[in-house]
């Protein structure tokens, strides 16, 4: 796998790169992990990591040049909606701060998708406020015994590891008394309980650490520097929720749309009215995506990426909600209410019922859309921040 | 399934463009000049020197090409420009004369009257209006206000823009064997003038009586050309809108940082700042619309009816809630006649109604993707 020579880092050298690895790697016949084990070796898993971490160092809008091109060759890889918390916000929060040690310990298994990943961030007294977080970590020797519940964990019942934020110093100003860990979830301390969800089923937990004991090598970033790691890890969730470009009618106006075509007889015009304002906001939200990516892959990344899944759950809501008056009678049933984990089904197969509950949770997860728009208006417009009780006062001392 | 998207980005070329055409508005175009001018009879409202500035600029003849004296370019780098001019509701008649009289033109064939009539517009030497309403959508049927019998055109047209002060006028008229598109010499024209909502952008009634006529295309090619026209008006349109919304954003983020009351800068107030939090998630996505409308229709692609249909049924109600958001953000001094707010209100509400409303987008929109009504 070293046919490449010359160390251009540009599209063409990509494609070449690509093919002479699936030449060496036939996607066809590679057993999945041993397939993306070797694209991580080979610099090809993320090109804009470093070498070694499974990059080549190359600008970040050539990735989507190598996904495309393995794409082409028919390389796939299945079944990883599980990982989204791993490779969309654990891996970037690793490269920014974690030591070698913690890269080479931990980007590939996370790549290959051996081992998942959750988020242990919000608690029952801190979601929206997450600096308010009061779950301790306290030293003892080189080891964090950390203490508290975490709760609405998604995948925490699959996970090896988790991105956890704990309080180390509960004198000083919230912001500041934080620390970030990576958290071992086989640690017996650790006590995943499933929570189950209006969907009735359970893709998010309760976890309760009891004396979770962590040797300080797990520590990611400064003790103290948590917030401003955990900011990394909110920004790329950010951006992995709905941030992709997609195909006209992809996504759920497809659903609806296909409906309209396939189903006459349910059409009335107001409904009509209603599709089609719903048509002209999904094409412009898509295109908005589309050029941000198109921003992006030109090395010039705009502040649009905020607005991205604000926009992402307020049509998905809202095209629900009409797919399921579309469908009228139809439209009353709900296809299983039974209190379980979810099998990893695709969401367009499960009922329109249950598109319509679960987008409501598209705008409180990851960030809900009132505190997007907060950042948008004080990060992007440069509005003033409103008056702050919270910002000078000893974590300790704070109305809980 | 991304390498089939058109350019959504601002070229370096555009960048400049942009640079120059707003350095110019800013000198000879500030707001209160164009206050000033409103006040004037309506074929004075036009600015005729800053016409000749931007034509110096070469934006008159963009999309014309060079063998007549054009730059070359194509009706992407017009939008920039329009882009420009909205931001600066600027009273010149480029939406009538370098959109839409010069694409219905462009539509027909270059060998006949139109090469030297397009010339002429390239070099700022004249200008054109193309005599329909401009309410006329995509989409729908062919005019039928004006006659071309005995060798004249005879009619009456209403909500005709930028005709007032323009030399040339492409007029599509029905004759016996059916549509026709025309080239009349606008003094043989009655044009007068309508008070119109929007101060910036006189509008008149034009009436032919037997007036002589050169036949620039006939039958499907002049349906098509006039069709064409409008398709790329729609979309030149939306970014104008564009820039309206744009400057109606950025002049509301900036007051709201500065009006203090209740001891708070009045930007402080969620209330406020989610408002423009999402009118700012809305001009965002206007602008990839646009750019996407914009390129399908320079590129001539087939899904240019539908991304202009797209941008109008999109970006009219964008500029519309701009406007209105900077007259109700800045309070009573939005309501007064001193301040620029109104006047980008007026040219926003007319512009969603020219065109084609956007109903009659969705309608069309419905028609071009398959979404058929409820029979
Ligand atoms: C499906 C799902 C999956 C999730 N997965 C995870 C996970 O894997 N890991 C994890 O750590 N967390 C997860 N969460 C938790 C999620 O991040 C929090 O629920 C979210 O941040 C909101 O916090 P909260 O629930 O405490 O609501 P609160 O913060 O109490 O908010 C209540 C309401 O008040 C509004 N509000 C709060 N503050 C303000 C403000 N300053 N201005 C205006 N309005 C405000 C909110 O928008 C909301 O509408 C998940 C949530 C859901 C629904």
């Amino acid at each position: 796998m070293t046919t490449v020579t010359d160390g251009a880092l540009d599209a063409a050298a990509m494609r070449r790169r690509v093919a002479d690895f699936v030449a060496a790697h036939d996607p066809a016949t590679t057993e999945q992990t041993e397939f993306l084990t070797a694209r991580f070796d080979a610099g090809l898993a993320w090109v804009h990591f470093p070498e070694g971490a499974g990059g080549l160092g190359a600008p970040r809008a050539l990735q989507s040049v190598v996904d495309e091109e393995f794409e082409r060759f028919g390389s796939v890889p299945t079944g990883r909606e599980h990982l989204v918390i791993g490779l969309g916000m654990a891996a970037p929060t690793i490269l920014a701060f974690g030591t070698d040690e913690q890269r080479s310990r931990f980007l590939k298994p996370l790549y290959t998708g051996e081992e998942v990943w959750c988020q242990l961030f919000s608690e029952p007294g801190a979601g929206s406020d997450l600096a308010a977080l009061g779950t301790r970590a306290v030293p003892d020797g080189d080891t964090w015994v950390v203490d508290g519940q975490k709760v609405w964990t998604s995948i925490a019942h699959q996970a090896r590891w988790a991105m956890l934020v704990a309080r180390t110093d509960p004198n000083a100003p919230k912001h500041r008394g934080m620390t970030y860990f990576i958290c071992d979830m086989t640690d017996p301390g650790v006590d995943v309980r499933p929570l189950r969800q209006l969907t009735g089923e359970a893709e998010f937990n309760e976890v309760y650490l009891d004396g979770v004991r962590l040797p300080d090598a797990l520590r990611l970033g400064g003790v103290g520097e948590g917030w401003k790691v955990a900011r990394t890890t909110l920004m790329n969730e950010r951006v992995s929720i709905g941030g992709r470009a997609e195909p006209r009618e992809g996504g759920l106006i497809g659903l609806l749309t296909r409906i309209w075509r396939t189903r006459p007889e349910l059409r009335t015009p107001g409904l009509h009215e209603d599709l089609l304002k719903l048509w002209v906001e999904a094409e412009a939200a898509r295109l908005t995506k589309e050029r941000l990516r198109q921003q992006m892959a030109a090395g010039q990344p705009g502040p649009e990426g905020s607005a991205a899944k604000l926009s992402f759950a307020d049509l998905n809501q809202r095209i629900s909600g009409l797919e399921l008056e579309l469908l009228g009678v139809e439209g009353l049933g709900y296809d299983d209410w039974t209190f379980r984990r979810p099998e990893g089904l695709d969401f367009t197969e499960r009922a329109p019922g249950f598109h319509y509950l679960r987008t409501k949770g598209n705008s409180i997860e990851g960030g809900t859309s009132e505190i997007l728009r907060n950042i948008i208006a004080e990060r992007v417009l440069g509005l003033p921040g409103e008056p702050r009780v919270d910002k000078d006062v000893a974590w300790k001392d704070l109305p809980k | 399934m991304s390498g089939h998207e058109p350019d959504l980005l601002y070229s370096e070329i555009e960048q400049e463009l942009r640079a120059s055409v707003r350095a110019l508005l800013t000198d000879r175009c500030p707001w209160s000049a164009v206050l000033g001018r409103v006040e004037n009879d309506a074929a004075e409202v036009a600015d005729p020197a800053l016409w000749r500035g931007l034509a110096s600029l070469g934006v008159t003849g963009l999309p014309i090409a060079e063998s007549r004296g054009g730059a070359g370019a194509t009706l992407r780098e017009s939008a920039v420009v329009a882009e420009e001019l909205g931001r600066a509701v600027a009273p010149v008649p480029f939406l009538g004369s370098a959109v839409l009289a010069t694409a219905a033109l462009l539509a027909v064939d270059g060998d006949g009257p139109a090469g030297p009539a397009l010339a002429a517009l390239a070099a700022g030497e004249s200008t054109a209006a193309l005599v329909a309403p401009l309410t006329s959508c995509p989409g729908s049927a062919f005019p039928d206000l004006v006659r071309a019998e005995g060798g004249g055109l005879t009619g009456t047209v209403p909500g005709v823009v930028d005709a007032l002060n323009a030399d040339v006028l492409v007029v599509p008229a029905r004759g016996p064997d059916g549509p026709g598109l025309h080239l009349v010499p606008a003094a043989e024209a009655a044009r007068t003038p309508v008070v119109s909502l929007d101060l910036t952008r006189p509008l008149a009634v034009v009436e032919l009586a037997g007036a002589p006529a050169t036949l620039l295309a006939s039958g499907g090619r002049a349906a098509e050309a006039f069709e064409s026209a409008l398709v790329a008006g729609a979309a030149l349109l939306s970014a104008e809108q564009l820039g309206l919304a744009e400057w109606a954003l950025d002049t509301t983020v900036a007051y709201l940082k500065e009006r203090t009351q209740f001891g708070r800068p009045l930007g402080s107030f969620q209330a406020l700042k989610h408002r423009l939090a999402d009118l700012w998630v809305s001009v965002s996505q206007a602008r990839a619309v646009v750019r996407s409308a914009v390129s399908a229709v320079a590129a001539g692609s087939p899904d240019a009816p539908l991304s202009a249909a797209l941008a109008q049924a999109f970006v009219s109600g964008v500029a519309v809630r701009a406007a209105e958001e900077a007259v109700q953000l800045h309070g009573g001094i939005g309501f007064t006649w001193e301040h620029p707010a109104h006047l980008y209100l007026k040219r926003a509400k007319s512009a969603s109604i020219a065109l084609g409303t956007a109903d009659r987008h969705r309608a069309r929109i419905a028609a071009l993707a398959d979404l058929p009504p409820a029979s």
